[in-house]
């Protein structure tokens, strides 16, 4: 729909300042909103009530914390690089904002007697834009460990940059088979793709990788590696206090908001109305459809939060290997099958090529994965036979085989 | 023999770890069963007590506050002996034993607790004084709202932990029951307070 393009593009200098607060505002308030929303799902899955003093539900919370962050006192640790201790945190906070202009909040609507659509603008390359962005936030962490100082900063730093890199790439990837789809990178363009069919369907192991790696790349669990509390104190914002720490704070929630946005618009059809419910979009003269997306964001960020209330964390080498070895390969394979099926839908191809096609994809992958069983039983073979075999040099018991001495109910009973 | 027996036991256990399925359908219906358990924990009863408001009781023979009991016609039970304060183990405990005369009697026979101190900063609430009490003085109520914002508020003295006086007792000091002695009282003969007992 080029029109929605050109209401955007026709905006007034004064709206776009007008609506570059409102997206601010509706950032800072998301991030307000979800720790409130965070504390509460988390603690009633753990049985609990969660805060519910501060207000109403205790729905102040995270402003009165917030109060509280900033009035603490702010300590630069004297090992710490000052200047860039202090930038750090800035850039953070910056970039995780700075995804959002390129995302469509809703449809054409009248703001303040001017025909817009809350969105700030539009670019070609929106989603790759953002992309840059994201990686452009990472420098944050980095510095932030870098400059710190300390050991345990550093460590984390290091973690959480090498963690947000290779899932980006699998973000990357995952990203590509709608783009194939699309035809464009614009994320206008993207939406109006979807009018028939969300990408999440279409495109599900896309949706699925893209589902994954955006929990890697937010640092959230179970891939909250850098802030492993029982190994790295706070990872890369342990000597950070007051402002500062509320900074990388806010940047967390935004970038974990700024992600599920991104997914809203990539895969779940945008500000549109789920399929059946189109009537819906021209009520409150357009607003419902800011009300569609922000459904579909909140729905993603309660899978954030039900991801965090049931799994463990992630062993690093298991989550690098998950990363690189699993999603990053699969990722791979599914947009080649994506770019062929593409490529004949747009020459027209027959019905039974397509078919072909797809039968071939299914007999290599079969193969491919009866071959990986095959090769998996024989290495556990091989580890259970060396296991079996006695060695010919004294060799200490496995972890498995010490076994506590227990002494039998007869004999502690005579003793 | 009997040494072999467990460890056999326990290698069966470890060969029947190793044979548990690591991939294939059973274990990911785990998995998504984990997720079911999280989200119905969601709309289970939760156990939170909302405590200023609402108040459980505690379990019965909860160790809260101390208490320094009496006779049933209002005579201390302490006699001053320290052996609860030597039993504590956190040293929270100071106790001042002083001479009963008949003129100024608080407990019967010879001695009673003339200072009586206990600090609740150090206090571990472990109960080594109540079982070390030999006339069951000491005893500990089940109350638990303990917090102050002093040190010194803390401490509490003898008259913080005195019993409250009851129909029938009067307060300390003041002479035995008529036609008594210590004997009685120990044994339980002494039920209540006589009114020529009061003291002006």
């Amino acid at each position: 729909m080029d029109s929605m393009r050109e209401i955007i593009l026709d905006d007034p200098g004064w709206l776009i300042v007008v609506k570059a607060l409102l997206v601010f505002v509706f950032c800072v308030l998301c991030t307000l909103m979800a720790i409130w929303f965070e504390r509460r799902i988390v603690a009633r899955m753990q049985l609990r009530l969660g805060p519910n003093r501060v207000g109403k539900f205790g729905l102040l919370q995270s402003l009165a914390d917030g109060v509280k962050l900033a009035l603490k006192e702010d300590v630069i640790p004297a090992a710490a690089d000052k200047i860039v201790f202090i930038i750090a945190p800035i850039i953070s906070a910056t970039t995780c904002f700075m995804a959002f202009a390129v995302i469509p909040m809703s449809g054409p609507v009248t703001m303040f007697g001017q025909e817009t659509a809350f969105q700030l603008t539009d670019i070609p390359v929106g989603v790759l834009y953002i992309l840059s962005v994201a990686s452009v936030g990472v420098y944050g962490i980095v510095l932030a460990g870098w400059s710190s100082g300390s050991t345990y900063p550093l460590l984390g730093g290091l973690r959480s940059s090498a963690q947000v890199i290779s899932y980006e790439i699998a973000m990357g990837l995952s990203l590509v088979a709608v783009f194939l789809y699309a035809g464009s990178m614009s994320t206008i363009d993207i939406v109006d793709a979807q009018d028939q069919f969300w990408y999440a369907i279409v495109l599900f192991p896309s949706f699925i990788i893209y589902a994954i790696s955006m929990v890697g790349e937010t640092n959230r669990a179970p891939f909250d590696l850098a802030e492993a509390e029982g190994e790295l104190v706070g990872g890369f914002h342990t000597e950070y206090s007051s402002l500062k720490f509320a900074l990388f704070f806010l940047a967390e929630y935004v970038n974990i908001v700024g992600v599920s946005a991104l997914a809203t618009t990539l895969f779940l059809g945008g500000y549109n109305a789920p399929p059946g419910l189109g009537f819906t979009e021209s009520w409150l003269g357009g607003w419902f459809t800011f009300i569609w997306f922000f459904i579909k964001v909140t729905l993603f960020f309660f899978v954030f939060v039900w991801l965090r209330g049931t799994l463990p964390r992630l062993r690093y080498d298991q989550f690098m290997q998950f990363g690189w070895k699993v999603l990053i390969p699969a990722n791979v394979a599914w947009i080649m099958v994506v770019a062929v099926l593409r490529y004949f839908t747009l020459n027209g191809a027959s019905r039974t090529s397509i078919l072909i096609f797809g039968g071939a994809v299914l007999v290599i992958f079969l193969i491919g994965s009866s071959l990986y069983e095959r090769a998996k039983a024989k290495k556990i073979e091989i580890e259970q036979s060396s296991v079996d075999t006695p060695a010919p040099f004294p060799v200490p018991e496995l972890p498995m085989k010490i076994s506590t001495f227990t002494v039998p109910r007869a004999e502690r009973e005579r003793e | 023999m009997s040494e072999l027996e467990p460890k056999r036991a326990i290698d069966g256990a470890a060969e029947e770890s190793i044979n548990i399925p690591i991939d294939g359908p059973a274990p990911l219906l785990a998995q998504l069963k984990g997720f079911w358990v999280t989200f119905s924990a969601q709309f289970k009863k939760v156990t939170t007590v909302q405590y200023p408001e609402v108040k459980e009781p505690t379990a019965p023979r909860f160790h809260g506050r101390h208490q320094l009991n009496r006779h049933p016609d209002g005579l201390e039970k302490c006699i001053g002996c320290e052996l609860c304060a030597w039993a504590c183990p956190a040293d929270a405990i100071y106790v001042e034993g002083a001479d009963n005369s008949d003129e100024q009697r608080y407990s019967p026979g010879e001695r009673y607790g003339k200072v009586y101190q206990i600090n609740y900063l150090r206090c571990i609430f472990c109960g080594l004084c109540i079982e070390a009490c030999p006339t069951r003085a000491l005893t500990m109520t089940n109350e638990y709202e303990l917090a102050d914002d002093s040190r010194k508020k803390l401490i509490f003295e003898k008259e913080d932990l005195l019993a409250p006086l009851r129909s029938g007792m009067l307060p300390a000091p003041h002479p035995y029951y008529p036609g008594t002695d210590d004997q009685d009282y120990y044994h339980g003969r002494v039920t209540q307070a006589h009114p020529s007992q009061e003291q002006k």
